[in-house]
């Protein structure tokens, strides 16, 4: 318990030394924030109130998803990929550790770090520029919480698309259709609820909108939240189960040559 | 000369992508549904709203494919600028400085990846789809219109994608910061400018020329006025303020290579 300790410690540092790249991901959240806040605002203030967004509703969920971008690495990361692709994960599976969770404590070292930089500046620029909606006192803790299952379900969809590769060896393809739909389905593009019935049903079948639209829902109170929290419970232990299987077989297919 | 070296170490690039046939066809997939995406979040937008800032549908997605449609043209061209962060950090910068063509041109070629084509075809797509939606007083000037709209559109983001790419020979990690210009442009010129407002639709949509890409040609075709106030022209100068923007960015560049010190290993 130590090592993950340690590791997601390492994590924290690993990503503390990018302020650079990190103040400049802010930036790009920010502005977006902006441009995302116009549009949706523009739509909401002409009707009212859309599918339960009032305007304080639709800010908070535009500012809240910016600041969970770089929080749970939306966009996906490809390092273990490429440790697949070069062979170098086969050090990575002789050291004396359980792969998953080694890279999973690094990545809440990591989402620790973001928690800080990459999430509360925006939503403070949110909340301080724009009216913004602020939960009673109780949601907070429920909210918190369904900050770390995002996190954790999350992982797991990224874990098992960098897994893909011990198949694929290229894949670049895989990332490229990840990229271009995640962020549809997670509910980033527009609330989920805007989406006709048949729409919203099929993709809250899928483990996106726990990443990003469960936490928001929690946050405004939209829906029951403990059934909200108990769909990601269910994808993040689904999830990391699935993970764990799709290593063991993939361990299967290595082949270590020379030596 | 340096054309026809341009043109070989371009078919190299082609040559090498497509010897992974099925991984160059998914990613020219994933460009395809990236555009296709952005169309879904329009179309159920309007599900719940019947105007956009004083615009229907078919017209914001005339806006949308023409923005789409020149930034997937700038992104094939000079959507490589991406990687200057690398050459500059790693080095190999200086290896470009050595040999005897320029230094945008070799980012460019060396780097060309043609699965963008599929963002393209996409965006070409749903112009066609958008002006056959749209009631539009076909003629000679607006054929030409609907013809140099994408072009001007994609010399204007191309002018801002490399003014915002030299920000990297100071800033080695300002990837992300060059991406709020190019990518957060693209996002603005997607829409109707007259739904933004203050200092996002003066830098964005003046300075880094953004209405112009889209807006106030769509504006000409569908034979509207500007609910900001703007003259009918504005629709027909788009060529001209991407000229500009090209000269200004060819000038920020020069600037920022002579600035270029290398990482010293």
């Amino acid at each position: 318990m130590r090592l993950y300790a340690r590791l997601a410690a390492a994590g924290f540092r690993r990503h503390s030394t990018y302020r650079q790249a990190m103040l400049a991901g802010v930036a790009a959240n920010v502005v977006f924030g902006f441009l995302r806040t116009a549009i949706l605002v523009a739509v909401v203030s002409s009707a009212g109130t859309v599918a339960g967004y009032d305007v304080p509703a639709a800010v908070s969920y535009v500012w809240l998803g910016q600041g969970i971008i770089g929080f749970i690495n939306l966009w996906g990361d490809t390092e273990l990929g490429e440790r697949v692709r070069s062979g170098d994960v086969v050090v990575d599976l002789y050291r004396p550790w359980d792969l998953q969770a080694a890279l999973y404590a690094q990545d809440v070292g990591r989402a620790g770090f973001t928690a800080l930089i990459r999430f509360v500046p925006p939503t403070a620029v949110g909340a301080v520029f724009f009216p913004f909606h602020w939960p009673d006192a109780g949601t907070w803790p429920l909210f918190a919480l369904s900050l770390a299952l995002s996190l954790t379900v999350s992982f797991g969809v990224r874990f098992l698309v960098n897994l893909s590769t011990f198949w694929l060896l290229d894949n670049r393809g895989i990332m490229s259709l990840y990229n271009a739909l995640v962020w549809v389905m997670c509910g980033l593009g527009l609330p989920l609820a805007f989406f006709p019935d048949w729409a919203r049903t099929l993709l809250w079948c899928t483990p996106f909108p726990s990443t990003l639209q469960a936490p928001v829902d929690v946050y405004l109170g939209h829906g029951p939240q403990w059934i909200t929290l108990a769909h990601q419970v269910f994808w993040a232990v689904a999830l990391i189960l699935l993970g764990r299987l799709v290593l063991a077989r993939a361990v299967r297919r290595v082949v270590v040559q020379g030596g | 000369m340096a054309d026809r070296t341009y043109l070989r170490l371009v078919g190299a690039r082609l040559r090498g992508q497509l010897a992974y046939r099925r991984s160059f066809l998914i990613q020219c997939l994933g460009q395809a549904v990236g555009q296709f995406a952005e169309l879904v979040l329009i179309l159920v937008m309007f599900t719940r709203v019947d105007a956009l800032g004083g615009f229907a549908v078919t017209e914001v997605l005339l806006v949308y494919s023409f923005a789409g449609l020149s930034f997937a043209l700038a992104d094939l061209f000079v959507g490589q600028i991406d990687e200057l962060p690398n050459h500059v950090r790693t080095g190999s910068f200086d290896t470009l400085l050595l040999r005897p063509l320029g230094t945008l041109g070799q980012i460019v070629v060396s780097e060309f990846q043609i699965r963008r084509v599929g963002r393209i075809l996409s965006a070409l797509g749903m112009l066609v789809f958008a002006l056959w939606h749209n009631d539009i007083a076909w003629s000679p000037a607006t054929v030409a219109l609907i013809t140099v709209t994408p072009a001007a559109g994609a010399v204007i983001f191309a002018s801002v994608w490399v003014a915002a790419g030299s920000v990297c020979f100071w800033l080695v990690e300002g990837r992300e910061l060059s991406a709020t210009v190019t990518y957060g442009n693209n996002a603005f010129t997607s829409y109707p400018v007259s739904a933004y407002s203050g200092w996002i639709r003066w830098f964005l949509g003046y300075v880094a020329g953004g209405a112009f890409v889209a807006y106030y040609p769509a504006l000409a075709l569908l034979d509207r006025a500007d609910p900001l106030g703007g003259p009918a022209f504005l629709g027909w100068i788009s060529p001209l303020v991407a000229l500009v923007a090209a000269s200004l960015a060819g000038l920020v560049w020069r600037f920022a290579v002579r600035h270029y010190r290398g990482t010293g290993s």
